[in-house]
């Protein structure tokens, strides 16, 4: 087992690392890496723009991308992720109440919208919940349908916000309801991994916990999980990453969703080499499908969240056909 | 007699917003025994053995394990003394039936890392006890309910517990499979003095295997005893509310049917 992690870890980290190569090289200034350092206009483009906005997609890639695996686990459904479950949703309301307000305020050096949308998605995936858990059982097409009328009712929720906002907070909301990864200095990405990486390594260390409750509840709980627990500590931190990453860079959905499926037909099904692959594969698959945005139109370029809905949605509906064997969704 | 290994004081507990469905439910289990469940549809049987799995926590009185309450056992030290079969389990990912036994290894194995190979050998083996080694490679989501059914129960084994505790665990086995089934109990009970409760309404077949008999009746304890003494007319036909229940001795087994 522990061989079979550790080659897939080297795997991912190689798919990982040449993703990340393209993804620098890949924009339509191209920039002479002989002379980075010596040329302002190249040293400029790649440590102020190219190299953040990568940044920033490896963080939320691999954020994305081990929230939807670990909300897979814990609600035992492989049509779980952040988005079908109006956590993202919920987060963008949080963010564009706090933006169109004009809070731009830090509390305790975090930004303010960073909480409101952490709030947001905490609130949403609280809501969503509630519906869904009927007594002990948590109803699979309960959850998936209350997930995405919540969404849809945030995404109104943002629309008229938006249009009630004035102009300059309304483009603000209007470039991550697309969703983008632009930014501009690496020190936005700094702020946000200091509160995504402790989530992840928290989502990490709980993966022996969702690999029972994978499995199933009630045996995960003869089996010495506090179930209760559990699902309190991955629901936070889950709404705290999916919170901040929305913030940041806008609802891009399907990562969550297709890149721990990826790695469950690589990798098998333990979660113990699940969530660890779906952090390096969600970091690759975003910083990919970000240089596709940045580079398909012959001139300006495409959201990031077009790309991966259009990647990611026929993916899916391809895996689910494939895969009958997931016996209730 | 010996110490009791686990012990129900006054058990009661009501589902929220329903009905009391266990009341006042008295018990101990011996070790190296084998106690069977039994009652009518909803009598309070799944609850009886989720209360004494942990699962639910009672409304009054205790469940005790060494004379210690099961709330104050740690979980993964309690997990490495009771294992639970539960009716049914929904696995929605296409796990092997290995890997699901491995997970029985948990509570054993260091809080991270993986198992070890000594799990691993344990794993195969309560496979190939609860009959299943057959199984190992195939993904659990394409097994039938019966084959599910065994592999969950190598899972409970792999857990090497003092105390098994099993819903209705024959419900979806066919014939040999039960006959397996009970036989691996006694090996276990005989060998390990592992001590099982089980529910089942398998009184025909098995009835006479166990030690001893609980009859539940709308959440209340009806009788217990000895399977002779369990497995008589007048009293199942109180316990099933069904006069025309009989039931013959023949040599050290029990016959029951039902009359036209």
């Amino acid at each position: 087992m522990t061989a079979k992690l550790i080659r897939a870890m080297a795997i991912l980290t190689l798919v990982l690392a040449a993703s990340t190569a393209v993804a620098l090289v890949a924009g339509r200034q191209k920039i002479d890496f002989s002379s980075l350092l010596s040329d302002p206009f190249s040293r400029t483009l790649f440590f102020r723009l190219r190299l953040p906005r990568v940044l920033m997609g490896l963080t939320i890639g691999a954020s994305l991308a081990v929230t939807g695996a670990s909300l897979q686990a814990l609600f035992r459904n492989p049509l779980a992720d952040p988005y079908t479950l109006g956590i993202s949703g919920g987060g963008a309301l949080g963010a564009s109440v706090a933006i169109a307000l004009g809070w731009s305020m830090r509390v305790a050096g975090v930004p303010f919208v960073f909480l409101a949308s952490f709030l947001g998605a905490v609130l949403a995936a609280s809501l969503v919940r509630a519906i869904a858990r009927t007594g002990a059982v948590i109803l699979p097409g309960a959850l998936l349908l209350s997930g995405v009328v919540v969404n849809l009712v945030t995404l109104a929720a943002v629309l008229t916000i938006q249009c009630v906002a004035d102009p300059n907070s309304s483009l603000q909301i209007l470039r991550w309801m697309i969703g983008s990864l632009d930014v501009i200095g690496v020190s936005p990405v700094g702020r946000m991994l200091i509160l995504l990486a402790p989530t992840w390594l928290a989502l990490l260390a709980l993966s022996r916990q969702l690999n029972l409750l994978a499995i199933d509840e009630d045996t995960a709980a003869t089996l010495g999980v506090n179930v209760g627990r559990c699902e309190t500590a991955v629901h936070t931190l889950c709404s705290l990453a999916v919170g901040v990453t929305v913030a940041m860079g806008g609802a891009i959905g399907f990562v969550g969703l297709i890149v721990p499926h990826a790695v469950r037909l690589m990798f098998g099904e333990d979660l113990r080499i699940v969530l660890p692959g779906s952090l390096l594969l969600g970091a690759a698959f975003l910083v990919l499908a970000d240089a596709l945005a940045r580079t398909a139109l012959p001139s300006g370029e495409l959201p990031v969240g077009a790309i991966t809905g259009l990647l990611g949605g026929p993916a899916f509906l391809w895996l689910l056909r494939r895969r009958r064997q997931y016996a209730a969704m | 007699m010996s110490k009791p290994l686990m012990e129900a004081r006054h058990l009661e507990y009501a589902y929220p917003g329903g009905a009391r469905a266990i009341r006042g439910v008295s018990l101990s289990v011996e070790p190296a025994s084998l106690m069977a469940v039994i009652g009518s549809n909803g009598s309070g049987k799944s609850t009886l053995i989720r209360l004494l799995a942990g699962l639910l926590r009672p409304s009054a009185g205790s469940v005790l394990l060494d004379g210690i309450p099961l709330a104050a056992w740690q979980p993964r030290l309690r997990a490495r003394e009771i294992a639970y079969v539960p009716q049914a389990t929904m696995t929605v990912f296409p796990f092997r039936a290995i890997d699901v036994v491995l997970s029985g290894r948990t509570p054993h194995a260091p809080r991270f890392g993986f198992e070890s190979d000594r799990d691993r050998a344990i794993a195969v083996e309560s496979l190939e006890a609860a009959g299943a080694a057959h199984l190992a490679e195939r993904s659990v989501t394409a097994l039938s309910g019966g084959e599910k059914q065994m592999v969950i129960l190598a899972r409970a084994l792999a857990q090497q517990p003092r105390v098994l505790l099993l819903d209705e665990p024959a419900a979806a086995l066919d014939l040999k499979h039960r006959a397996e089934l009970m036989r691996t109990l006694a090996r276990l009970r005989d060998t390990r003095r592992l001590s099982v409760v089980m529910i089942t309404h398998d009184l025909q077949f098995t009835g006479s295997l166990f030690d001893r008999i609980l009859a539940l009746r709308c959440g209340e304890l009806a009788a217990q005893g000895r399977p002779e003494e369990i497995l008589q007319s007048s009293l199942l036909a109180e316990i099933y509310d069904d006069p025309k229940v009989r039931t013959e001795r023949i040599g050290d087994q029990t016959v029951v049917w039902v009359d036209k």
